[in-house]
């Protein structure tokens, strides 16, 4: 049994390459490149300082690749090396914190997803002398923790616009999905819409499985009539979530947090009415460029307070714009 | 009810107390009573009347729709762990093989601009070649799957992220969804069939179709006796002239197979993959097949059981939706079902033993 279906592998595997020769997609696929790639900006004449990116990403998230996109970008300008790490888990992550600590780096920009794990380590850093910004969770510790500067968006406070214009637009009975039960940041979101709509109830799925959250989620429509509108707390969440409408055959509105190319495309298209966009590449970008400016000149952004990323809201009257730099991945 | 020489101890405890009960014929209920799904069936029943009480939309059609869709995600796969199971090995690699066959096919034709086709077609070639190179290492090194299989999950899981983002410049596939034969492929792997109004999920006939495959190799054919020799005793298996390599190999290739079915339906059901995906669903497969009835030991199980073990999981969880239970809860109830469900296959199955 294993020769003939070995056998028959090898022809397909003969077959496939002279298949690839001859049927090329007429549109899609990779880009051609253009010539004249664009010509690389200055880069700082500063001294190259050593910078660590240490967030809890789970790997394999486009959330995160766009932060990271943003802190490469600031990399490359403030000739800085950038070292990106990052572990979803409270201990191993406190880890690379002392890694870099370790490698004697310049400065560290930290997610503050779990404080209290990273508190000791930190501590140490700052003992150090290696300045710390924070960004994207743990705006209310940072200070405490010894971070200079924050970077993020308040979840509870994009939770409540979102709520906000959902009630301006007289939804009464949203449906939050929360991809990963017991995360802080998802749970703050969903709370922030229920405060201003009280009417919203809360599904969980599973978000490292997209054709569960898709059966989930269609399960959830069929049986709360009355749902008006589903949120997705993420792009690729929300994307899934347009074909469980579909699917429970719900008259059920589509919103979101967070964005990505083909999310703002569905908004541009009417399909989703609206995003809350905390931008993340300004997140990335701007915790490596404050440790640069931090070292060129002294300077502390936001004075002790956090400096605000998000909530912004994207909609049929923007989205088109942002489109454009969504699909470069800065969006 | 065709029986395999090698089936095991129900048919010695059936026993009656004239002539040989190796050619008597056995009255019906305790034949049905001695297959392996049974409990699992039983348990399945419950869980269905259960639910069709407490929950008023659990059972209209759009809804049964709904949870046959969710349990044939884990059904199609489940039937190659089944029968891998039955074989007396598992695989922990295959959640994020289902991924790695997906964006196979979408990143081999993004980057080289070529018809999807020819991208499903390499992910065949993959998956099927993953589960050959898990079995030929397993049958050389000798090692237990656990330990072969648990290192190419984590191989697989780093190539998903590493290539991904090499080749593409991002975490995520990107968009195929504008390419030739995208329509083509979508209609084979992601579309829906309306039976009397009700949109059903192609995924459901596939998994029907795959079961019955299945269910035929194991109970008719030769390999079938192959499947459940090397689950059994595998030293004896190759004392009678069983070729114990290739048949454990192509219950690999078998479990890379369902794995691409399940991978392509992903790529087209939503155009891109996010390359971190599918970790920890290899134990969903793993459970249904369980559920089923598959010993975790080898030689005992059916194909069958492991689509209730299946279905039996997409009734728990959807169910508790349909239900509107408090979500806080959520991960609780699912645990308790699947616990229930579990025991109550046991007791079934030690009961029809006993007779």
């Amino acid at each position: 049994m294993a020769n003939f279906s070995w056998r028959k592998a090898a022809l397909v595997a003969a077959v496939v390459p002279m298949m690839a020769l001859s049927a090329c997609s007429s549109t899609g696929g990779k880009p051609v490149e253009g010539g004249g790639a664009a010509g690389g900006g200055q880069v700082a004449t500063t001294d190259r300082m050593k910078v660590a990116l240490i967030t809890h990403a789970a790997a394999g998230d486009t959330f995160w690749d766009i932060v990271r996109k943003g802190a490469e970008e600031a990399s490359a300008k403030d000739n800085v090396e950038l070292l990106y790490t990052s572990d979803p888990e409270a201990g191993r992550q406190a880890q690379l914190v002392q890694q870099a600590i370790d490698q004697k780096v310049d400065g560290i920009a930290v997610t503050l997803a779990t404080p209290e794990a990273l508190k000791d380590v930190l501590k140490k850093a700052t003992d150090a002398g290696i300045p710390v910004v924070s960004l994207n969770a743990g705006e209310s510790v940072s200070a405490q923790l010894g971070a200079f500067t924050h970077f993020g968006s308040n979840e509870q406070l994009a939770g409540q616009a979102v709520g906000t214009k959902l009630a301006e637009q007289g939804f009464k009975h949203p449906v939050c999905v929360i991809q990963q039960q017991g995360h802080v940041g998802l749970e703050a979101r969903c709370a922030g819409v229920k405060a201003k709509v009280p009417g919203a109830e809360i599904l969980y799925v599973d978000g490292k499985d997209m054709t569960g959250v898709q059966s989930t989620a269609t399960a959830k429509l069929q049986a709360a009539k009355d749902a008006d509108v589903i949120i997705g707390l993420g792009a690729p969440i929300t994307l899934t979530l347009l074909k469980s409408v579909a699917d429970a055959g719900s008259s059920a509105k589509v919103a979101s947090f967070d964005l990505n190319a083909e999310l703002a495309q569905k908004i541009v298209d009417g399909d989703v009415i609206f995003t809350v966009d905390q931008q993340p590449w300004a997140q990335g970008y701007m915790s490596v460029d404050s440790l640069w400016q931090a070292k060129r000149g002294g300077f502390k952004l936001g004075g002790g307070q956090p400096v605000l990323t998000g909530p912004t809201i994207v909609d049929q009257s923007n989205a088109s714009d942002v489109l454009k730099f969504a699909q470069q991945g800065v969006r | 009810m065709a029986k395999t020489a090698t089936l095991p101890p129900a048919p010695a405890s059936a026993a009656g107390p004239r002539g040989d009960e190796r050619i008597g014929r056995r009255n019906p209920l305790q034949t049905l009573l001695g297959r392996p799904e049974v409990g699992a069936l039983v348990g399945a029943v419950v869980l269905f009347v259960f639910f069709a009480l407490v929950s008023p939309t659990f059972t209209q059609p759009n809804a049964l729709a709904t949870i046959l869709y969710g349990s044939s995600t884990i059904g199609i796969m489940a039937v190659g762990v089944s029968l891998l199971m039955i074989g007396g090995e598992f695989d922990l690699s295959t959640g994020v093989a289902v991924i790695s066959s997906a964006l196979t096919a979408s990143m081999f034709s993004w980057y080289f601009s070529t018809n999807i086709w020819v991208g499903v077609l390499l992910a065949l070639v993959v998956s099927v070649g993953i589960g050959y190179i898990n079995g030929w290492i397993l049958m050389k090194t000798k090692l237990p799957s656990f330990i072969v299989t648990l290192a190419t999950f984590l191989m697989l899981t780093g190539l998903n992220l590493g290539l991904t983002r090499l080749i593409g410049g991002s975490v995520s596939s990107p968009s195929i969804s504008s390419m030739d034969g995208f329509a083509s492929a979508r209609a084979v792997f992601a579309s829906s069939v309306s039976i009397g109004g009700i949109d059903v999920k192609i995924t459901v006939f596939i998994w029907i179709a795959l079961v019955a495959v299945a269910t035929w190799v194991l109970m008719r054919t030769r390999v079938g006796n192959w499947i459940f020799a090397v689950g059994g005793d595998e030293n004896a298996a190759r004392a009678v002239g069983v070729p114990v390599k290739a048949t454990k190999i192509g219950l690999f290739m078998g479990v890379g197979f369902c794995g691409w079915i399940l991978g392509m339906h992903n790529l087209f059901a939503f155009d891109t993959v996010q390359s971190g995906e599918g970790v920890g669903n290899e134990f969903l497969y793993i459970i249904a097949a369980v559920i089923g009835g598959c010993l975790l030991t080898g030689g005992y199980g059916s194909a069958v059981g492991g689509a209730i073990g299946a279905f039996i999981f997409g009734m728990a969880n959807k169910g508790i939706v349909y239900a509107q239970w408090n979500p806080d809860w959520f991960k609780f109830f699912l645990g308790l079902m699947l616990l229930l469900a579990t025991i109550i296959n046991l007791i079934v199955k030690r009961r029809a033993e006993l007779k």
